[in-house]
């Protein structure tokens, strides 16, 4: 906020939306290159015997990825905080949504079993 | 005759100069091109989280039917190839790297480079796919798909076919058509947004090549951009739970 605090309100100055951020090819390469080797890494990991680790280490693999493509690729780090904001909303509902039917489901025959 | 008066409307506001040319894509109702701009990235990322909602249904019913029917998924999903699905993950990170690159000829306006750029998009989506159907030909073959046909005796008699895994119950030999289920669902919805892709893409690379994204204009590259990388993301889960996790067994 600036000290003089201009009065903006259909949010014409807004400097966010006016800074565009261009991701260079040298970006892209490496994040291309640590797809690639994780990737690797989650074949490797699934030969490994790790009990009731290895589906948790294969999601925990599949999520760094994801998060890598949605930064980099997908623009989102240098995108407006609305944008950050929707997102993060948006992936909030759905892992909410997965704990409410995965505690319905836990606890339908509760003191049954 | 009251009206509405805001003190900075776009009449009185001022907006910082890039020295921006005007360009005729430009929508009058968005005050400036960058909140044009952010506009159009905001409605894309609304419409991929409901396609998060959408595929989130199918792996939430994945995971409980995994727990209920495990033996049977295990033998199942032990069924599926690791290298041609690691492949096609590669090959799909490749497409992926393409179109961010497209995106970036886009923004530097390269017109022969944008078209590259998406052709070889393109080119290794069609692999992806082309892959796809070899593994859903052998399933085929094999009597792996669900229904009438289904063939349970590779999970009634394993050892007789050269696999490792336990024997099931004719009973529970039929739940693996749950797992097979899940697969051609879940993996036949990640291919139809694929070919949807690449339909698009064929339009987009025409255009490109009329020069219409390479003066300025790149809304429509950057969000179809998101569009082919989302697919991508669905891959990347779709991957570990159908091919790797169930490897070894507890």
């Amino acid at each position: 906020m600036t000290e003089q605090h201009h009065h903006d309100p259909s949010n014409v100055t807004n400097p966010e939306h006016a800074e565009h951020h261009i991701v260079t090819p040298v970006t892209y390469g490496i994040v291309f290159a640590t797809l690639l080797v994780f990737t690797g890494l989650t074949v490797i990991a699934a030969y490994v015997d790790m009990g009731i680790f290895n589906p948790v280490v294969a999601l925990l693999i599949a999520t760094i990825k994801a998060v890598i493509v949605i930064l980099f690729f997908m623009h989102v780090k240098y995108q407006s905080k609305l944008i950050k904001m929707t997102i993060g909303a948006g992936f909030f509902t759905f892992f909410g949504l997965i704990v409410m039917t995965l505690s319905d489901y836990i606890s339908r025959a509760w003191g049954l079993w | 005759m009251i009206l509405a008066t805001h003190p900075h409307t776009h009449e009185t506001a001022q907006p910082e100069e890039h020295g921006h040319v005007a360009l005729p894509q430009h929508r009058h109702h968005f005050e400036t091109q960058e909140q044009q701009r952010e506009a159009a990235t905001f409605g894309m990322w609304l419409f991929l989280l409901t396609e998060i909602m959408f595929f989130g249904g199918l792996f939430f019913s994945y995971l409980l039917y995994r727990n209920w029917y495990y033996d049977a998924f295990v033998v199942a999903s032990n069924q599926l190839s690791v290298p041609l699905g690691g492949t096609n993950t590669a090959v799909l990170i490749t497409s992926g790297f393409f179109m961010a690159l497209a995106v970036w000829a886009s923004e530097m306006k390269k017109k022969g480079l944008l078209v590259l750029t998406l052709i070889l998009t393109m080119v290794f989506g069609c692999i992806f796919i082309g892959i796809k159907y070899d593994e859903y030909h052998e399933k085929w073959e094999k009597h792996h798909i669900p229904g009438a046909h289904f063939d349970i005796a590779e999970f009634v008699n394993p050892h007789a076919y050269g696999l490792h895994e336990e024997p099931l119950s004719p009973d529970a030999a039929q739940k693996t058509q749950i797992f097979f289920s899940l697969y051609f669902a879940m993996t036949g919805l990640h291919a139809l947004h694929m070919l949807i892709g690449l339909g698009i893409l064929v339009w987009l690379t025409v255009r490109a090549h009329r020069g219409d994204f390479t003066a300025g204009y790149v809304a429509p590259i950057e969000n179809f951009a998101l569009y082919w990388h989302f697919v991508d993301i669905v891959w990347l889960f779709l991957f570990p739970l159908l091919y790797l996790i169930n490897r070894h067994p507890v």
